[in-house]
Order: C-alpha cells, then structure tokens, then sequence
C-alpha cells in the first residue's frame, strides 16, 4: 500500500540527502518526493510516497523522526487529508489522429490541453492518487511520448493539522 | 562613541579564529584527552592545539585515534574526542564511526577539510565528508560560516551525548579555521528539530508493573541501553524487588552482575543455555536497552514465543523493529525504572528462578580441559582469578571475544568493552588503550587473537610511550578462528582463507624452519618499546599474568592455545534455541 507521509525538515543545506540516503540505506523505496518551502522560510515540507505495510511505514516514520533535522512527520494516510499531483502528459497524435479523443478524454477529467503540435497533444492534469492512476489508465491505448509528474503533495483537514508550524 | 563601543565590545567578545573556537569549544565540554592525527587542512587547529589545557594523544593511524576516543568513553560515559586532517584523514576513520554508531558510543570527530572555495573542485586531499559519514554518524556538520562554528561544537556534543548517544562529526574547511568571529560559545543548546529529553509514560510504567504482577515465568533481557543509561542499580533493585532472573547482550555485560544468584549471562548466538532456555520458557521478556540482535534472537518466530514481549527503550525505532512487541516504554532507562520500583510491590517467582538455577547448574559454560595445551577459555578464566575480577576487559571480535564475554565474571558496568553491533577486528587495542587514559588506575587487558591484534598493532607504541600499561593477550591459536570454526561446521571442514600461522599447515606449505612463528608477535612487541612473551604451557598462564599485571608496563603475552577449540554453545545463524549446539567434550 502506498503511503504519503508528510515531513517537515529544518531548510538546510544537505537534508535531502540525509533524508534520501536514510530511506535507501535501509532498503525502503520512495515512489514520489516533492520538496519545498513552508509559510516559514527556515522550515522546508517533503512529501513522499512511501510503499509499504503498516510496520515499514511505522519505521521509516521513526527512523525520519529520528534525524536531527526532522522537525516532524506525519503519515497524512492515517488522518483525513487531501492530495494532488500535476502531470503533464504528451500524447502523439500524428496529423492530428485521436486528437479529438484525446481532448475529450480530456475534458472528461477537467484536464487541459496546453499544447497541440504536429505530432502530439500536450495535456496538464491535476488530481488525487486515484484520479491520476484512472486517468494515465485511460491513456494507456494512446502513444505517450513523454510525461512529466510532480509527485503527490498533501494538506490535512484535521483543524489540528492546520496549527502554524513555528 | 561608536569607538568606545565597539572596544567594549571586543572587551567582552574578543575576536577568536574558527581554530580557537574549537579548542575553547572542547575545552567547554570538559575534553579530558584529544586523539588524533595532524595533516594540511587542521594545521591551524594543531597550532592552537599548541596551548591547550587538555591532552593530546597521538595515534598511528586515524582509524586507532577514533577506536581509542570509543574506548575512553565506553570507559567513562563521557563523551570521546577526536580530531584528523582532511581526506585520507578522514575517510580512515570511517570503520571507527561506524563501530561507535552501532554501538551507540558518544563520540565528537572534528575533521579538516579544503577551503570552502575548493569544495568540489577534488583538491588535494579533498573528500565529501559528510556525504561518507552520513550513515555511520548520528549527525554531521559541515561549518560554512565561522560565525556558526562556536554553536556547531556545542550542538554537536550536545546531540553526541543526549538520546541514544552516538558519534558525530563536525568538517571545519581550513580558511575557516583561521578566519575571525566574536560568536560567544552559547551557555546553552537549543535546537528546533532535535528534542531528546522524552518523558516516559506513566500509564506505560503501570501497564509493565501489571504485567510483571501477573506473570509467572519473567525475565529481563538487559541490553547496553542500561549501561549508557546508568541504571544498573535500578536494574539490580527491580530484579530483586520482583524476583526476576536476568540475562545480558554482549553490549549489556556487566549491567548486572554476574556473580548474582539472578544473573543468567549471555543470552544469544553463543549465550548460555540456562539464558537460551530462560528466554524461550518465559512469559513475559522485558527488554532494557536491548534492540533485540539477530545474534541474540535467531530465529525470529521462535524467539520468547511464549512470552508478551516489553520493550524498553530510549529509541523509538528499535520499538518493535525487529520482534513484536506487545508493550513499547519510551524513555531514558533509569527514570523509568525508577518509576517502576516506585509502584512494583515485591513478588516471588521462586519455583521459575530455582527451574533456570537448574539449568545454570546443569549447564555451565564449560570447555574439554587439558594439561598439555593451553585452552584459550582456561587463559580467560586465569584472567578474572588474577586480576580478582577488577580488570577491564576489552576485546577484538571472533572466538577470543566469546569466551571473553563467557569466561570471566562481569561484575560492573564499562567493565567489558567490545565492538558489538560492528563487529571490528582491531578495535581492540586502542580501545584498551582509551580505555587506560580514561581509567589509568585499573587493569586494562586487551583479549585479542592473532588475526584482530594485527588490524591495528602500530597503536601498541602509543600505549608505551604515554606510560599507559596495557596489557594485550594474544590468544594465537594460528587461525581467524570464528571463521574457522563455521567453515568447520558449517562448509564440511573446508578452511578458506583463514590461515594466519604456520603450525596448522602441511608440512610442504610451511616457509624456511625458524620462521614458525610469523608474524614473530613478541619481537613485534619489542619493537614497539612493549614487554612481551609467548607461552605455551597452562601452568605458565596465572604467574605470567600476575607478572604483567605488577610491573605497570605495557605487556604482550602471546599464548599458543588449541588451534581448533570452538566456541559453544551454538545456535547457528537464523534458528532457534532448539538447534543449540553444546559440545563440552
């Protein structure tokens, strides 16, 4: 099961690699890794998906809070929360062929064609876990020549998730 | 105006270089003794080194200097020093990082590094420091601004010795060192992200008085969490209190002491039965400071399978990592077992102490003894007797190390110093000899074998010439024998690579005769300014010691001991106890 787990770091040089090394190290995988400033600009917020059973990801949350530069972590999975990632995806569409299907396809998942070109359409997509593996399913028939994600990010709805971080 | 004020200024902050922010640093933290090596990128700080309140100890390789900062503070609970050059400096003490991280050691390592300017440009001497240590450290630096260096000593003393302690290392770029600050060395640490003063759980501590109340088969499974925790008398009152038999990790020997009616020994790979059998019968184990080895569990589904497993522990990760865990205490050791005798009423468990008092009885450590050769655990047991059990023993790692944690009676805490979670062959001499500046008016014996002792023999001559007796024995028994001793059982006698000395070969194999004792180890010590002599006889062991231990000077006593003695009992890797070997004969 994948896991997003939410991690507030000090904004350091190096935190990253200590962060990616730990995990790798001690054989867990990450699947996804967005990192970036918080409201405080000391405080940076790594969101990660993690794949694993209840006792890895109970693990890789000690062993994260266990760096000196964690200031904490939260497996956004086990509370209320919401998630997205943003994909761009571009699909051939040689002398415009499927180009209809494409965008309608598109359309159907609130997505947007930011480019057309010769040989393909270009579409940005934005949505939850499930909406972006639904959708890349939906492309799946379809050449895709390059895609692009940003990897999950994640904000609880917990009123206690929302206390500032300083 | 402005003037006046800023000679104030300078008055109460004066202007020190990043060097002298370091030296003043260690100076704050109470550095007793400083090991280490100079080269190019820590000349600024050798210079100030020059003037210092403290002593420093030159080791012969930068591996040694770190083993021996281990060693003092394995001895002391104090946290060891260390310092080295950039580079080959730095990378060689890598091995003695990881052996003080495993083993939860506190531990400062100040490295040089190029100029911040040079960094990444492969300088001479250049090598990504903190990048190689940061799986081996507990936390590392690297200073980018004098201005932080002051706070960056006291942080990383700070994070070495609070929580599960453990080594850190501070990478100081060498124009760093000579630049200028009037940062004051902070009176106190305050860090955002590392909080290590964790308060226990009251509720936790009443839940583990209940279940103590209501089992009939308990033990205490005791780690080296209550040695760097100091809560050995805790541990001796709670055992008592509740009548609770007691057994050690390798790194917990000597929490408890051995010669008490509770004490099981050694659990584990080579443990003793009676602690084996205790482990596997119990229902309940409660582990203080034991992060539950797979030298010490075997096989996982079969370990205390009868048992509700409690763990104690400063580290939330080693909560249930690695078995389940039906109750997980976070917490410094002492103030929860100080919480715990508060509310534990006493208790007997009379008829399970006097079952595993059986199996003590029944199954003592023991060995085939002979008149002829020596024994290498006979040569452990003269040790104890000699030295009235008041020696600080530190070993290398192998069979040497396993009789040494089996044959003498461990009695109090930092008095078996061993590299446990590592394993590091060569650790053991300049252990003992941190050991000895750490503690110069007890015995220090290095237990070693003729393979460990050759990993770092050049630091001999540092105990020599600092007056600081150690006294090495060497039990030689021609073989890296704990490899030997699984090719023996476990790869049909088929000895690989683990030839050391002549003896064992075929006669056709061995070099030109006069040569059968190579490397010849008591010339070797000689050379070294050490006393030395090789022994071959039993009866030659206890007065030999006795010798050695008068003369308040560095000895090597090398015995020739049974080249195939095996270390027993045995569980073999990755199975239960049932699977114990015990061969005696």
């Amino acid at each position: 099961m994948n896991n997003i787990i939410n991690c507030l770091v000090e904004n350091e040089p190096g935190v990253l690699a200590r962060i990616v090394s730990m995990i790798s190290g001690r054989g867990y995988n990450i699947e996804t890794l967005n990192v970036a400033p918080t409201q405080d600009r000391k405080v940076s917020k790594m969101t990660m998906v993690v794949p694993g059973d209840a006792h890895i990801i109970e693990q890789v949350t000690h062993q994260l809070t266990k760096l000196v530069n964690v200031i904490e972590v939260v497996n956004m999975t086990n509370q209320r929360h919401m998630n997205r990632e943003l994909i761009l995806v571009r699909v051939a569409s040689k002398n415009h062929v499927n180009r209809s299907e494409i965008v309608d396809l598109a359309t159907l998942f609130n997505a947007k064609v930011i480019a057309v070109q010769e040989d393909s359409v270009t579409v940005q997509m934005v949505g939850n876990q499930d909406h972006v593996s639904d959708f890349l399913h939906l492309f799946e028939p379809y050449h895709i020549m390059d895609i692009s994600r940003s990897g999950v990010i994640a904000v609880g709805r917990e009123v206690a998730a929302a206390k500032p971080v300083s | 105006m402005k003037k006046e004020i800023d000679e104030k200024c300078e008055k109460e902050h004066p202007f020190r270089s990043g060097a002298q922010c370091v030296i003043d640093g260690l100076v704050k933290e109470g550095c007793e003794v400083l090991f280490g090596y100079p080269g190019g990128a820590v000349l600024d700080i050798f210079n100030c080194l020059y003037d210092a309140p403290f002593h420093f100890v030159l080791s012969r390789h930068e591996q040694g200097a770190v083993h021996m900062a281990d060693g003092f503070a394995r001895a002391t609970g104090k946290t060891g020093c260390c310092l080295v050059t950039s580079g080959p400096g730095a990378t060689n003490t890598v091995t003695g990082l990881a052996t003080a991280y495993m083993d939860g050691v506190p531990l400062v390592c100040i490295t040089g590094q190029v100029p911040l300017s040079m960094i990444g440009n492969d300088a001479f001497q250049e090598a990504d420091v903190v990048g190689i240590t940061r799986p081996v450290t507990k936390h590392n630096f690297l200073v980018r601004s004098v201005d932080e260096l002051p706070s960056i000593i006291a942080q990383a003393f700070y994070i070495a010795s609070t929580g599960k302690p453990g080594p850190v290392v501070v990478d100081i770029p060498k124009d760093i060192q000579r630049q200028m600050t009037q940062q004051p060395i902070p009176e106190t640490v305050q860090m955002r992200a590392y909080k290590p003063h964790i308060e226990f759980k009251q509720a936790d501590v009443q839940a583990l008085a209940e279940m103590i109340g209501a089992s009939e088969r308990p033990v205490l499974y005791v780690g080296g969490g209550a040695i760097a925790g100091e809560a050995s008398a805790e541990l001796l009152q709670l055992a008592h209190r509740a009548e609770i038999p007691v057994c050690t990790t390798l790194m917990g020997m000597g929490a408890f002491p051995e010669n008490d009616s509770l004490s099981l020994s050694m659990l584990g790979m080579h443990g003793s039965v009676a602690a084996n059998y205790a482990v596997d019968k119990c229902d309940l184990l409660i582990s203080v400071g034991a992060r539950f080895d797979d030298r010490v569990t075997g096989k996982i589904s079969e370990f205390a399978k009868h048992a509700k497993v409690v763990h104690i522990d400063i580290d939330q990760s080693a909560i249930g990592k690695s078995v389940r865990c039906d109750l997980g205490v976070v917490g410094y050791i002492k103030p929860v077992l100080t919480a715990l005798l508060a509310i534990l009423p006493a208790k007997s468990h009379k008829e399970w102490v006097d079952r595993t008092q059986r199996w003590k009885d029944r199954f003592p450590f023991t060995y085939p003894a002979s008149k002829e050769v020596i024994m290498p655990q006979f040569v452990i047991e003269q040790i104890c007797e000699v030295s009235n059990g008041k020696a600080t023993i530190v070993t290398d790692v192998g069979q040497h190390q396993m009789w040494a944690a089996q044959h003498f009676c461990y009695t109090r805490p930092r008095s078996f110093l061993s590299s446990g979670g590592l394993g590091t062959m060569g650790f053991g001499l300049p252990a003992a000899i941190g050991a000895k500046f750490a503690c110069p008016d007890d015995p220090v014996v290095c237990v070693t074998g003729d393979g460990g002792v050759q990993m770092n023999f050049q630091e001999l001559v540092v105990a020599v010439e600092h007056k600081k007796p150690v006294v090495t024995v060497i039990l030689n028994n021609g073989y890296l024998g704990m490899v030997r001793q699984w090719q023996e059982m476990f790869y049909g006698n088929r000895y690989s690579g683990v030839m050391l000395g002549q003896s064992n070969r075929e006669r056709s194999e061995r070099i030109d005769e006069g040569k059968e004792f190579l490397p010849n180890f008591v010339l070797l010590a000689e050379a070294h300014g050490a006393c030395a002599v090789r022994i071959f006889k039993p009866e030659d062991v206890a007065p030999t010691l006795k010798a050695a231990f008068e003369s308040k000077k560095s000895w090597v006593i090398e015995c020739i001991v049974e080249p195939e003695a095996c270390v027993f009992p045995m569980i073999p890797p990755g199975q239960a106890v049932t699977a114990m070997i015990n061969r005696t004969v």
